[in-house]
């Protein structure tokens, strides 16, 4: 199947203003007879659900937490991006673009990127109209910081916790329109499927968490604001909750997977102390501004108290590898160096899985309160984690999984492949192409849901009639039967494991063998391994309780499933990119040195992946990507 | 009017409006208890000055004064208590089922009877006006506690005073209910910056010291005239 | 790395029936896991024996959504001091200790399942005022309004509740002031939120009442017991804006009464 991503022509610089000024416009009285379904709460579901309904949509949104403020973008803890250049260091719109595009290893869509950068500026504006209290220096002007893949300092934060206070601000958007009756809000829900009728998306099939009732929801247009797959690798620094199964589900019903092998794997998190672990913690690459990363330099040393090694015998890998960017080298290439460390036997602190991030010259140099000032809350919490303080002691960070680019393919105007159904923020593909920039995801969040979607979508909604389809229509009677009978069936398996011990061991499978580093016979192995966990799960899985009651048991088996079938996809697509490129490293195509080798003649394409009824024979969908205004070169941060 | 009207009832039926008529009613009450202090302490200045002092509230203002004074503090009171006991009865009904385990990490135990040691203070009242003020169950109306001031007859308050404290029953009440009082203080006091919005993080401590030596002073005050009657024989 | 033995007193019940505490007994438990994991460890012994594991929210498990909850011996997120109980670590007890897991109590938070309770009166608090009316894509630039830092420092402090309840929890007469007062104060003391201070501290105030909280009584349980260490000077903060607002709402011109959501 062709796709097309309906990319605006014109130069890059105007092609968005150019698709603002050709898109549709829906009069005030019919807007109101449209009703949009938003799939989650984090910043693209609330920013997206109180922006349309402030246009005179109405909304219901979807979360499965108890309060939509529970997102998982409340988690995010560095800051956002934006092109204001209030430094005036030489930032632009422009730069922004580029540096994302080369951040993402040349495997975004320039169009999409540059769009990005462009409201960029707005966001920071509207935040602040909410309250946002971001950091500000005392003549009243708003602050920023630099992060890595970046040489100017563009990031807006507000102290370690600005995605929660970005999403607080798009929370309280939504709450007023909640209280002004545009939206219905719909907490401890959760999404089972999506509902086409001839080929468009018209509904959700979704499950109260607490009396149990699977219920059928109809409207005009489906809104997938669903976050990333990356507990896929069960320990990560995800929440709990984060599943695949709203975009699994819809990829099921026709919708392109794109890219999933694009796994981010974030550099400063709090390493793996046990095997009861439930979830890593991520300490914000922020830390990298004033933190240097070191091993000792002789294997003899790694059991000596840090302290206790002397200057000469430390191997600050990121300044010796890359002199320019130093410890702010991008992440997917700093979380290699840290893996290249321990893999050659001189990784610190419990199973030798672990580096120094040492804060003694910037203590030195600042002073304690200064560095408490800017990282106290990360200091904190690293040391109730683990102990240890860190202005005593180097910090010891791992790299776990943390981000996911790969998602549904979605156009210019964030719809997928299924009309009617639209991808919003970590869920689609779009943006960030092979890896992510620090302070991108909370940018690219709020970006869709506030400034991309209240426009593009009324491309979509002009040519339906609204209410033509509702929650009596046979496929929704056919939809619940299903998602009905899935339940049961979990319930009814009384097997002898539980959930949580087949999500552990598909997480360290696909981590083994699709995480940091990649290789064809581990990804054939898992391709193998697979299948045979899925048909164990299906015959060997206990759900305690009953399905007409809250059951967490029978949430994470659904999860799990979903897991389950994503993870083949996962390892198909690593499989079939042979080369490497940001998040995606295949120990096959790599330059002597180690750097990532891309091959931009055979794989400089967006992997759509379609399902066709057989896991494990999906077929492959390509869109080329082509270079207009960053030119292809090998990217480099030496 | 009645949109005034509609106002106060809404602020009333507030939790945060009944708290402030608590703070405010509560003002009055420590203003007053202070007064009453000075006054009583008159006593260690001889018989003349307490009983000019008695006679000088008794005819202020006409003798509409000790009036206004009595209208005004028994209204304070009222407020005070139909506020707090209509917020406890709420508080009790904000958690319907009790935790098998709930530690109190900061608040004072004052803090968390101050409802009792209200009520019981309350009843004192009561006792202390029917005492003092109605007379019942004495002769402090008789001839015996009228005297002679400056030409003027007038009450002996001095002997009222010596000769109530002389019962010990009476004594031990008023020294349960100083206590009491000064249990309640060393919440109520500070508490009222809070609840009107005064406190801040310099001046909290203050309070909270100010409501301390305030609660002990008055509790050392009162307990001193009695105790000098009662066991040491002041004025007998 | 030790293993602990404790035994735990877990609050088991259904909606709408009257629940009861169960022992269970949780032997060899690392210390080096948290609290979650530590419960995760004894539910999968449950499953494991064929019983009903306890239900109970989490989510981030790193301090930030404030979906975790539970009375831990008594206090709200556990002993520790600004400490989520998914922060907290086994490290922390000791072996043969008996740990006592309630829900968080109150009548404006019914218990859904065992240690789940319904923390939706927030939300409703939330909507009958913590908000600044502005539409998507009409501010100003971002630097046109300067504001000191010192005021985008202390309305940042407020604005750091994760609206976890425990304040309610924690507070003998299940009152919401604190997480009232630090959502309204972020906003009232932001200039951007000024233009709708008094309609929003009298909305969210008698949405508050509304949902049968219980009342203030000045002892700073709450301030204790918060993982984000909001302070009780917000509480101040409500109580002055309040008394400001219902006199100008007396006595004022304004014709419109603020109400409280829905």
């Amino acid at each position: 199947m062709p796709l097309d991503s309906h990319i605006p022509s014109g130069p890059m610089a105007m092609k968005w203003s150019k698709h603002k000024q050709d898109s549709k416009l829906i009069n005030p009285k019919n807007k109101r007879k449209f009703t949009i379904l938003v799939v989650g709460s984090g910043l693209a579901g609330s920013s997206a659900a109180a922006t349309l309904s402030e246009l005179g949509y109405k909304v219901k949104c979807f979360c499965f937490q108890d309060s939509p403020r529970r997102a998982h973008s409340i988690a995010a803890q560095g800051g956002i991006n934006a092109a204001k250049n209030y430094q005036n260091d030489g930032d632009s719109v422009h730069r922004l673009f580029y540096d994302t595009v080369k951040g993402g290893d040349f495997r975004a869509r320039e169009a999409n990127v540059h769009r990005l950068a462009e409201v960029s500026v707005n966001i920071i504006d509207q935040c602040v109209a909410q309250g946002v209290p971001f950091a500000r220096e005392y003549g009243g002007m708003l602050a920023n910081r630099s992060f890595g893949g970046a040489q100017v300092s563009r990031t807006f934060y507000a102290r370690g916790q600005t995605g929660q206070q970005l999403l607080l601000g798009a929370y309280s958007a939504l709450n007023k329109e909640i209280a002004a009756g545009g939206v219905q809000m719909y907490p401890r829900t959760e999404m089972l499927d999506v509902v086409t009728v001839d080929g468009h998306a018209k509904g959700i099939i979704t499950r109260n968490l607490v009396t149990g009732k699977i219920e059928a929801h109809a409207g005009d247009a489906v809104l997938l604001c669903t976050g990333g797959y990356g507990n896929v690798f069960y320990l990560s620094t995800n929440a709990m909750g984060c599943n695949v199964t709203a975009t699994w589900r819809a990829h099921k019903k026709g919708a392109f997977f794109a890219n999933p092998c694009y796994t981010q794997i974030h550099p400063t998190c709090i390493p793996v102390s046990g095997d009861y672990q439930s979830k890593l913690t991520l300490m914000s690459e922020s830390l990298r501004n004033d933190g240097r990363v070191w091993v000792p330099k002789k294997k003899e040393d790694i059991g000596k108290p840090p302290g206790q090694i002397p200057e000469a015998d430390r191997d600050y890998i990121l300044e010796r590898k890359y002199p320019s960017f130093g410890n702010l080298a991008p992440r997917d290439i700093s979380s290699r160096a840290a893996k290249e460390a321990c893999d050659d036997g001189r990784g610190v602190g419990p199973g030798g899985r672990g580096v120094y991030l040492d804060f003694a010259e910037a203590i030195q140099q600042f002073g304690a309160k200064t560095i408490a000032e800017r990282y106290g809350n990360l200091f904190d919490m690293y040391e109730r984690i683990t102990g240890e303080s860190a202005y005593k002691q180097p910090m010891r960070i791992y790299p776990a999984v943390h981000y996911t680019m790969g998602g549904l393919w979605v156009d210019y105007n964030l719809m997928s492949n299924l009309p009617g159904l639209h991808v919003l923020g970590e869920a689609n593909f779009s943006d960030h192409g092979a890896n992510r920039l620090g302070a991108s995801a909370l940018m690219q969040g709020l970006a869709d849901g506030y400034f991309v979607i209240p426009t593009t979508i009324a491309n979509y909604l002009v040519h339906q009639k609204p209410g033509s389809v509702t929650a009596e229509h046979p496929e929704f009677k056919k939809a619940l039967e299903v998602c009905t009978a899935q339940t049961k069936g979990f319930l009814a398996c009384k097997g002898k494991r539980s959930v949580d011990s087949f999500h552990r061991e598909l997480g360290l499978l696909v981590w083994d063998k699709c995480g940091m580093a990649r290789d064809r016979a581990g990804l054939t192995e898992a391709l193998k391994r697979i299948p045979e966990l899925r048909e164990e799960f299906k015959t060997n899985v206990i759900v305690p309780g009953s399905g007409d009651a809250c059951n967490p048991e029978l949430e994470k088996a659904g999860r799990v499933a979903d897991f389950m079938e994503f993870a083949e996809l996962l390892c198909l697509d690593a499989l079939n990119r042979e080369e490497s490129c940001g998040g995606h490293f295949r120990t096959e195509h790599q330059y002597p040195d180690g750097e990532a080798k891309r091959d931009d003649e055979n794989f400089c394409y967006a992997a759509a992946w379609e399902y066709t009824g057989d896991l494990g024979k999906p077929t492959l969908n390509k869109e080329p990507l082509s270079f207009e205004e960053v030119h292809l070169a090998v990217r480099s941060y030496k | 009017m009645s949109a005034v009207f509609d106002s106060f009832s809404r602020f009333y039926a507030s939790s945060i409006g009944k708290k402030i008529l608590v703070a405010l009613t509560g003002l009055i009450l420590i203003g007053f208890v202070f007064g009453h202090l000075v006054g009583n302490l008159l006593i260690f200045a001889g018989q003349d000055a307490i009983n000019e002092y008695g006679h000088l509230l008794q005819t202020a203002l006409h003798g509409s004064g000790v009036w206004i004074a009595r209208v005004g503090l028994l209204l304070a009171v009222l407020v005070h208590i139909v506020a707090t006991v209509s917020l406890t009865k709420q508080n009790n009904a904000a958690r319907p089922d009790k935790y098998g385990q709930h530690k109190a990490q900061v608040s004072s135990k004052s803090s968390h009877t101050m409802i009792w040691s209200g009520l019981t203070i309350l009843a004192f009242i009561i006792y202390h006006l029917l005492h003092y003020t109605v007379r019942i169950g004495n002769d402090f109306d008789k001839d015996a506690y009228k005297i002679d001031l400056h030409g003027e007859k007038v009450h002996n308050v001095y002997k009222m005073v010596v000769d109530g404290f002389s019962w010990a029953p009476a004594s031990i009440f008023y020294l349960i209910a100083m206590a009491l009082l000064c249990s309640h203080l060393s919440h109520g006091f500070s508490s009222l910056f809070q609840t009107l919005g005064i406190s801040t993080d310099k001046s909290e401590p203050l309070f909270k010291k100010a409501g301390y030596a305030f609660a002990g002073l008055i509790f050392v005050g009162n307990a001193a005239i009695v105790l000098s009657i009662w066991l040491l024989g002041y004025g007998r | 790395m030790s293993q602990l033995n404790l035994h735990l007193k877990v609050w088991r019940q259904n909606a709408g029936q009257p629940g009861h505490f169960q022992d269970i007994e949780a032997p060899d438990i690392p210390d080096h896991a948290s609290f979650l994991e530590m419960m995760d460890i004894v539910n999968e012994r449950l499953i494991a024996k064929g019983q009903d594991p306890v239900a109970f929210d989490h989510d981030c498990r790193e301090g930030i959504c404030g979906m975790c909850s539970m009375q831990i011996n008594g206090v709200p997120h556990g002993p520790e001091k600004a400490t989520t109980t998914c922060q907290l670590h086994m490290r922390k007890f000791r072996t043969g200790d008996t740990i006592w897991i309630e829900p968080f109590r109150a009548k404006a938070f019914p218990v859904i399942k065992d240690l789940v309770v319904d923390r939706s009166a927030f939300d409703r608090i939330q909507r009958a005022g913590g908000f600044i009316t502005v539409r998507t894509g009409s501010p100003q630039d971002a630097n046109a309004l300067p504001i000191g830092k010192e005021v985008a420092d202390a309305a940042m402090d407020a604005a750091a509740c994760i609206g976890c309840g425990a304040c309610v929890a924690a507070c003998k007469n299940a009152s919401a002031m604190l997480f009232v007062s630090a959502k309204a104060g972020q906003l009232n003391t932001l200039p951007q939120g000024k233009p709708e201070k008094d309609r929003r501290t009298l909305g969210m105030v008698r949405q508050m009442d509304k949902e049968g909280f219980g009342n203030c009584t000045n002892q700073y349980e709450c301030e204790a017991a918060c993982p984000k260490e909001i302070s009780v000077r917000w509480i101040t903060k409500l109580n002055r804006d309040y008394a400001v607002a219902i006199v100008k709402e007396a006595l004022g011109n304004s014709p419109k009464v603020a109400g409280g959501g829905d």
